[in-house]
């Protein structure tokens, strides 16, 4: 008769776990980063500009997003590797190793950053050897491409520049990217790879056509992990990056120097920018997880 | 019924000498050099008022850098005192939060500072570079290691130390920002704050002169060994106030105005003078400058109300957003 019937879910308790789920996550992330918001609702427009968009902040933008990205990318493919190692392979000491991995979750970044630095700087015991191997490398590209500025770009020395925060970023992003794909790999059963060697595909092809796609939901969102961690590490990166400015200060240093100066609202101002570029970011990363899970599926 | 009554005398013994001898907590928050020197000064003080009144104070400190500790106390840290490295973080808690009278400085004498410091240089033995004064570290190929003014308190010290040396040689404020601009073109780390920089330069190897607080240098001296480094006086330098002054709100909330007031107060007694020099810093008594005459190395010193006209200006011109610091390093 009526066409309206009550549609029924499957799971009871969709509302209250809602409403749970809902609560939850004010609690914890929406009304702390509000504060930020209503702290810089009190500035003007044009304060509020002058604040995000000063040369210095530009720059730090540039440096934060762009190395938080290349240390991202970096760790995708080399924890790629590392998880699949890990999961395909026994060898003895797997265990220590796979424990490894999580070190950089468990260690205070400070306490990476000094000990990174030790290791980095010009006389710490792999600096020693690196560092002038890094400064003939670099002089060598701007012999081949005289037109780059190679060395502000990527930076004339390891410790206290701008391979210092590469380093940093890369250490403590490693964990997200490994820890999303061994649990995806573990599932990934060997016998899709020897279904498609009796088909005829080659080792590129396997690997291409029939494993990458599978990782590849995985993969991304393992990246996203790290590169938000990146965005927003602090600790390890002040203490070896040399914080030049305009050449190597992240933008979270940034704001640490606003609130030096007892400047709230403009140190709110530059972390409201931050969030927001991270959410749009993190956002469109997820719609491009979603669209790779549906382009692949097989 | 019998361990009632017990009971009931020893509570009322408690409440009797509870009100002859009161056991007062007093909280001192300061910056990261003055961990000794108040170590020492608090167990004076605690005598000296155990003497004059029978109570017994226990101070606690805390220690870290001046604008973290002023903005601590700001966001609701309770703080009897403050001692800080720059009258400007003392002025925030009146700026921003209102905590103190504007004219807090005027309470105590010479401008609620009871002992100074100066900025010298930290070398490395034997001082290769013949370092001497400020104009040897313009010179190309040296390096400097100084945290960043915008961030470290100690850090603007060194920086109006180098700007006042320079206007004092040459005469103009242009001249001094080009000099303070060669400057910090030989300085290859900004750190963030004075300990920070000490660890680049002690630890790390970093740089060939570090401009530090001279109690610092002292003390690195002492705890590192004079084999290793050396400090280097230059011909003139800035007169450092660290001043000190009481938290009114919080003492007024807490009932320990006049305990907290007699703390910094004794900072000038002559006991309190000589813990000041014994511990590195110029004591402002005559009595006890003249005693540890032969430790601090005499030498030019310009104050920054003569020379900046007063903190307010100074961090106004060169380390606001858009100030002379920020115009120094944009390319």
């Amino acid at each position: 008769m009526s066409s309206k019937v009550k549609r029924r879910n499957v799971l009871p308790g969709f509302g209250l776990s809602l409403g749970f789920t809902l609560i939850y996550l004010s609690l914890i992330v929406l009304i702390p980063l509000s504060a930020a918001f209503i702290k810089t609702a009190g500035m003007s427009w044009a304060d509020f500009v002058t604040a995000v968009s000063s040369p210095r902040v530009l720059a730090s933008y540039r440096l934060s997003f762009g190395v938080s990205l290349i240390a991202a990318l970096i760790n995708a493919f080399f924890g790629l590797i590392l998880a699949w190692v890990l999961v395909r392979y026994t060898f003895p000491g797997r265990r220590v190793v796979d424990a490894l991995v999580d070190l950089p979750f468990a260690l205070p970044t400070a306490v990476a950053g000094i000990a990174l630095t030790a290791i980095y700087s010009k006389n710490g015991w792999a600096g020693q050897w690196l560092e002038p191997l890094w400064a003939r490398g670099i002089h060598q590209l701007t012999v081949l491409v005289p037109a780059v500025d190679w060395e502000n770009w990527l930076g004339g020395k390891l410790a206290f520049d701008r391979p210092g925060i590469f380093l940093a970023l890369t250490f403590v992003g490693l964990p997200f990217v490994v820890r999303t794909l061994q649990p995806v790999l573990a599932d990934l059963e060997p016998e899709l790879e020897e279904a498609a060697a009796t088909l005829g595909a080659n080792r590129w092809q396997t690997m291409t056509r029939v494993i990458l796609p599978e990782l590849m939901p995985a993969l991304i969102t393992g990246f996203a992990l790290a590169f938000a961690r990146a965005l927003g590490e602090y600790g390890s990166v002040v203490f070896i990056a040399g914080n030049m400015p305009q050449h190597s200060e992240i933008t979270p240093l940034l704001i640490i120097t606003k609130l030096e100066q007892y400047d709230y609202r403009g140190a709110t101002a530059i972390a409201v920018v931050m969030l927001v570029a991270s959410f749009v970011l993190l956002l469109l990363i997820n719609l491009l997880q979603k669209w790779s899970r549906r382009y692949y599926r097989i | 019924m019998k361990a009632k009554v017990v009971l009931f005398s020893l509570l009322a013994l408690a409440a009797v000498s509870g009100a002859a001898a009161k056991s007062i907590e007093l909280l001192n928050v300061s910056y990261d050099p003055t961990r000794e020197l108040y170590v020492d000064y608090n167990k004076a003080f605690a005598t000296y008022w155990k003497a004059k009144t029978g109570d017994d104070v226990t101070v606690k400190q805390s220690h870290g850098g001046s604008g973290k500790q002023a903005r601590g106390v700001i966001d609701g840290l309770p703080a009897d005192v403050v001692t800080l490295a720059l009258a400007a973080d003392v002025d925030a808690l009146y700026d921003v939060a209102k905590l103190i009278p504007q004219d807090w400085q005027k309470r105590l004498p010479q401008n609620s500072t009871p002992y100074t410091s100066t900025i010298v240089f930290l070398v490395r033995k034997g001082n290769p570079l013949g370092l001497k004064d400020w104009d040897d570290l313009v010179k190309p190929g040296v390096s400097i290691i100084t945290p960043n003014p915008k961030t470290s308190g100690g850090a603007r010290w060194n920086y109006l130390a180098a700007w006042a040396y320079a206007k004092h040689k040459q005469g103009s404020d242009e001249a001094a920002k080009a000099f303070v601009a060669s400057l910090y073109k030989n300085v290859p780390v900004l750190d963030s704050g004075a300990r920070g920089a000490t660890t680049t330069f002690v630890q790390r190897g970093i740089g060939d002169v570090l401009l530090a607080w001279e109690n610092e240098a002292f003390l690195a001296l002492k705890e590192f060994g004079s084999d290793k480094f050396e400090i280097v006086v230059p011909s003139l330098s800035i007169l450092a106030e660290p001043p000190v002054s009481i938290v009114d709100k919080v003492v007024k909330k807490k009932g320990t105005e006049a305990v907290a007031k007699a703390y910094l107060e004794y900072l000038y007694s002559a006991e309190g003078q000589d813990i000041a020099g014994r511990n590195f810093y110029r004591p402002r008594d005559p009595a006890a400058a003249a005693k540890y005459a032969g430790v601090f190395p005499r030498l030019e010193l310009v104050t920054i109300d003569a020379e900046f006209g007063g903190w307010a200006k100074a961090q106004k011109t060169h380390f606001a957003d858009g100030g002379v610091f920020d115009q120094i390093y944009s390319k």
